[in-house]
């Protein structure tokens, strides 16, 4: 604000003074409805960061919606595999801008202890664009609750003219991972994949012989 | 530990001479082709009517198929038989299906054809159950390499950043695809087409009272408030009433038995936590006690007594919470679970305590506990049991009687504990319908033995027993905690030695269980004498009381089969491991 913008006398308070953005963000941010959505073994932290005694309530989240369509806020809170990870991304595309992302625990944010699990996905960074990772194994009720109020502020900050929703362009879905085949697809990797198919003799595999133990 | 094997092992001599072809330890090794009908004859003759668990190990020149069976006769309950198959030919495994004998050999047979590729002819489905259709190879093939293969064993050079030169490079940087993938040489991805994960079903008309409808299939999951979880089920329904269930499992496989062969005997004892992420302490307890059969080791007293206060404190808050969200499930929306919750909060206290984590508690040693309790948390332990029995009545006043639950409850999901037992069916939900079967005290652990509890049983089986048997075990479990708290010795050892950091386990082969708050937890360990377990398998009781879900639901409404599921109890982080 480079001008100051003057109350009236009669005025003072009882109006204040704010910018659209600020009272976008403070409105939104106080009303997040995180989805009912439990992954792994950080779904029991969740539910007890919504139970008595840590009270979302208090953040004006406690509605947990089960269906993408009414959620603002997806908790990915477990380990996310190759088999759940299509699933985790046409939740997310379901999900009605604005839309964040929690990646809870060590398993969301990197694989954690499974990540040389053949099934487990390094992060579900890979396919969804993450706001917000809480460390631990599992993050402790307080630990998520500092996430929630990351987010928060993330949400105060963002402006209302640059918010992708209110743009003209639409908005990409992402690509949702294949199963199937041998090994899972991400539909981005694929003409890397046929590139590879094309060099006769490389190994597409790890190359499981070389460490230099 | 065993029985008497010898006897047995005439026995089936003189019915089926040369069917048993060798003696492996404490196994008998039955010829192949003979399996199905000495397991009839062990079933139907002999009293041996439970196959609990059944796994597969690699071998270089073989693959060999284990069965562990067990008696629900009051006489001959403990000790069971351990029997396995070889099967030499790894080119093309086939072994003969035990399905039609015990219907809890499906999805364990299933399991091993997903991991090993062993066959099992006359088998009805023998789909891929933990990993997709199309999957490239079998995982747990000793030459079968995962995409971040590094090493056979941990502890992996990457892992030790300062103890070589040039510096190990991180596991996305040693894949091509710089992610957790691999694919078989040549792969085109314009050539491909995707394997569907179920066969698209047929729509097949019913007759209904000369009303002609269709057959409807309802797919509820992965994401579903009510799965518990990562869980798939596609149901079959006319009009509102079950036809069939098919679950769909693997959602959350996360590898532990693979992540296990290569970890340290010591390094599993944090990853059983991840099992059934409800009662930590009580995987820990199952695994060590496996290990320990496998070592001869002792445990002191003290440590003894840590080890069955967690464990109970552990089986208390399961059963309030399974209540909890059972109600969930009947409509009670969270005043029930947000009850269990708060308990549960002041029993995390006391862990968190103990062992430094609220819930990956990672407090059990082989030959003892992490950690010693002081006096102070013994004192604040028995305020929490005595709270705990306290709720446990007011739980039973709050829900006992509610008369919606009794008309939701009573009569649904009913079966006879003969059935359960064909099901393979253990722990509470089996207890509920009438069989006292407790392996706490038929082949008692730890010790189990000097404590004065009883093993309370319901008779039908339905819902509303299940809802009774898991309070009257809860008000059981609190009575073995005060024994506990009142016998436990002052001062003592809580480790057996010295803290052995990096044990090797004496070569051998156990199949080891416990009584985990959900039913039978097994361990079945193979060591070859190193550090490291050669074949380490998690038989869980969510996976095959999972089994008899079907069976419990065909004939009820489509929204008691959601509380039927939530009357089994399951954890995903245990069905798929």
């Amino acid at each position: 604000m480079t001008q100051e913008i003057q109350v009236p006398e009669e005025l003072k308070g009882q109006v204040f003074i704010t910018t659209l953005s600020q009272i976008y963000g403070w409105g939104r941010r106080y009303s997040l409805w995180p989805m009912f959505f439990g992954v792994a073994c950080c779904a029991f932290e969740f539910m007890a960061a919504s139970a008595a005694r840590f009270d979302v309530g208090r953040f004006g989240m406690d509605l947990a919606r089960a269906s993408p369509r009414q959620a603002d806020l997806i908790v990915i809170s477990g380990t996310v595999t190759k088999k759940m990870v299509p699933k985790i991304v046409m939740l997310y595309n379901q999900m009605a801008e604005p839309k964040y992302v929690i990646s809870m625990g060590a398993c969301a944010t990197g694989g954690g202890p499974f990540k040389e699990g053949y099934n487990v996905v390094s992060g579900v960074d890979q396919f969804l664009p993450v706001d917000i990772y809480v460390p631990g194994c599992p993050p402790t009720p307080e630990a998520l609750l500092a996430a929630y109020i990351a987010l928060h502020e993330k949400i105060q900050n963002e402006s209302i003219k640059k918010v992708r929703w209110y743009r003209r362009e639409p908005i990409p879905e992402v690509p949702v991972p294949l199963l199937g085949g041998p090994d899972l697809i991400d539909p981005r990797q694929i003409p890397a994949i046929r590139q590879a198919a094309l060099e006769r003799p490389v190994e597409a595999t790890a190359e499981t012989s070389e460490t230099s133990a | 530990m065993a029985t008497d094997l010898g006897a047995i092992e005439a026995q089936l001599n003189q019915a089926f001479p040369g069917a048993v072809i060798d003696r492996d330890g404490d196994w008998l090794v039955i010829e192949a082709s003979r399996l199905p009908t000495v397991a009839q004859y062990l079933r139907d003759e002999m009293g041996y009517d439970w196959l609990t668990h059944l796994s597969a190990s690699d071998y270089p020149d073989r693959f060999e198929v284990v069965y562990n069976l067990y008696s629900s006769r009051p006489d001959q309950q403990g000790p069971g038989i351990p029997f396995k198959v070889r099967v030499p030919d790894k080119a093309n495994p086939h072994v003969p299906s035990l399905t039609s004998i015990w219907k809890s050999a499906d999805f364990q047979e299933r399991e091993v054809w997903d991991m090993f590729g062993i066959r099992f002819d006359g088998h009805p489905n023998l789909k891929r159950i933990l990993l997709w259709e199309g999957f490239a190879g079998h995982p747990l093939r000793k030459d079968w390499h995962e995409p971040y293969y590094e090493q056979e064993h941990k502890p992996f050079p990457s892992r030790w950043p300062h103890a070589q030169q040039p510096k190990p490079r991180s596991a996305e940087e040693r894949v091509r695809w710089r992610a957790n993938v691999q694919y078989p040489q040549g792969f085109d991805p314009d050539q491909w087409k995707p394997v569907p994960e179920i066969d698209v079903l047929p729509a097949a008309k019913i007759d209904l009272n000369g009303l002609e409808t269709d057959q409807v299939y309802v797919n509820i999951g992965p994401q579903h408030p009510s799965t518990h979880g990562v869980l798939r089920m596609i149901v079959g329904l006319n009009g509102e009433t079950v036809t069939s269930i098919y679950p769909v499992l693997g959602h959350l496989h996360r590898n532990h038995e693979k992540i296990g062969e290569r970890n340290l005997w010591t390094g599993i004892i944090p990853y059983t936590d991840r099992l059934d992420y409800v009662c930590p302490m009580y995987n820990n307890f199952g695994y060590v006690v496996a290990v320990e059969r496998l070592m001869g080791q002792e445990v002191p007293e003290r440590a003894e007594y840590l080890r069955v206060i967690m464990g109970e404190l552990t089986r208390v808050i399961n059963h309030l919470l399974a209540i909890g969200f059972q109600f969930n499930e009947l409509g009670a929306m969270f005043t029930p679970m947000i009850y269990a919750f708060t308990e549960r909060e002041h029993v995390l206290d006391l862990f968190e305590e103990a062992s430094g984590a609220r819930m990956m508690v990672n407090y059990y040693r082989f030959g003892g506990v992490a950690r010693d309790v002081s006096d102070d948390w013994l004192k604040r332990c028995r305020k929490v049991v005595d709270r705990l029995d306290r709720k446990i009545d007011e739980f039973d006043t709050m829900l006992s009687d509610n008369e919606i639950f009794i008309a939701r409850a009573r009569g649904v999901g009913a079966m006879s504990w003969q059935e359960m037992v064909n099901y393979g069916v253990t722990g509470p939900v089996l207890r509920s319908a009438g069989l006292k079967y407790d392996i706490r005290k038929v082949e008692p652990y730890s010790i189990y033995d000097t404590f004065d509890f009883e093993v309370p049983t319901f008779e039908t089986g339905d819902i509303y027993d299940r809802y009774r048997q898991r309070m009257a075990e809860a008000r059981e479990s609190v009575k073995i905690l005060r024994q506990a708290l009142d016998r436990i010795p002052a001062r003592g050892p809580i480790q057996a030695g010295k803290k052995p950091w990096n044990p090797k386990v004496p070569a051998g082969e156990l199949y080891s269980r416990v009584e985990h708050p959900k039913g039978e937890l097994g361990f079945y360990l193979v060591s070859d004498g190193g550090t490291n377990p050669y074949r380490y398998h998690v038989r869980s009781p969510s996976f095959v009381n999972l089994g008899a879900l079907e069976a419990m639901s065909v004939g009820h409404l489509f929204a008691d089969a959601i509380v039927i599921l939530g009357s089994i109890d399951i954890t995903l982080g245990e069905v798929d491991r």
